[in-house]
């Protein structure tokens, strides 16, 4: 089985899943979908040889967002409400901006193309000294840590702000029994 | 969920090889696929399986809130410090160059540094919202799923 059918294969079961989390309303059954939903974007990730990005989306979207989507649930009601307002607008919109979207991807360079330009901009020129300049084997760790080291310092301060905010919104509340 | 005896022996089984692989993509990242996020966000999973399994107060006994917190900070004050280290270094913010005397190997030295210091930062925070969004969760019977 080539990798294409295997990348049409997953992302068949992805917009399948995608329209089954629209439909239902039982919001249990919508997270244990989005975990499933997110579980198949890690296997396209592998496939598509970003297995460090598979690895991030098996571990969060995957494992922990889904924990604390079900954190979240039990603090709320387990049934979405029916909206009373008329859905063809929302409908058109996404058409119409998916309609976009396709439009714009036919300018993109082909799948697998090697004269795309993001190959030919800075990408061999990390390949190229990478290795002697770092002696690290692995470039993609070459370029988050050391060249583009001021990105991961800020994508770290994101996380760090993330997680401060939620704990000044949710605070660690003492729960009977708990020690803190 | 202590009742759960094959969830309980499972998670039992798979909690040291899911901290192993962790620490593994942490220090084989400059070789193979991973990082600190990568290790970080394992090892939290890792460690949430284990509350989500006996209890969020057991998780608490291992890592205390706080504890969270003082990790979450220090993970980013180690990278931040790499930066000012190699600074007062005589080099670049965040350039690495100076750390040892051969500028090749203090690269990678730097490198392996700061993707520790993401690690810490990762893993602290996620178990940081992960025990605060618990805390407020009242334990739920399975019926009431």
């Amino acid at each position: 089985m080539s990798a294409l059918t295997i990348d049409i294969f997953l992302f068949t079961l992805l917009a399948l899943t995608a329209i089954a989390i629209a439909r239902l309303r039982n919001l249990f059954a919508i997270t244990m979908l989005a975990s499933i939903f997110s579980l198949l974007a890690a296997g396209l990730f592998v496939n598509l040889d970003a297995v460090d990005v598979a690895f991030t989306e098996a571990a969060v979207g995957g494992g922990i967002s889904t924990v604390l989507m079900l954190g979240a649930l039990a603090l709320t009601t387990r049934e979405e409400k029916r909206s009373s307002r008329a859905t063809w607008p929302a409908l058109l919109l996404c058409a119409v901006t998916g309609a976009g979207l396709v439009y714009g991807t036919l300018d993109m360079p082909a799948f697998d193309s090697p004269d795309a330009p993001i190959h030919g901009h800075v990408a061999p020129d990390y390949i190229a000294r990478a290795k002697a300049e770092t002696g690290v084997p692995n470039i993609v760790t070459a370029v988050l840590a050391s060249y583009r080291g001021y990105d991961t310092l800020g994508e770290t301060t994101v996380i760090f702000s993330a997680a401060v905010a939620v704990l000044l919104l949710l605070g660690f509340k003492r729960r009977e029994g708990g020690e803190e | 969920m202590s009742h759960h005896l094959v969830l309980r022996v499972v998670a039992n089984l798979l909690l040291p090889f899911i901290l192993v692989f962790a620490l593994y993509v942490q220090w084989h990242g400059d070789y193979g696929p991973g990082g600190g996020f990568q290790a970080g966000v394992v090892f939290a999973a890792g460690l949430i399986l284990y509350a989500l399994v006996y209890g969020v107060d057991a998780l608490k006994k291992v890592i205390p809130a706080r504890t969270s917190i003082v990790l979450m900070s220090a993970g980013v004050l180690i990278y931040a410090g790499t930066g000012l280290a190699s600074l007062f270094l005589g080099h670049d913010f965040l350039d690495y160059s100076g750390l040892t005397a051969d500028p090749v190997h203090a690269q990678e030295r730097g490198i392996l540094i700061v993707e520790l210091g993401v690690g810490i930062a990762v893993a602290g925070a996620m178990i940081a919202i992960f025990t605060a969004f618990a805390g407020r969760t009242p334990e739920i019977e399975d019926r009431d799923w």
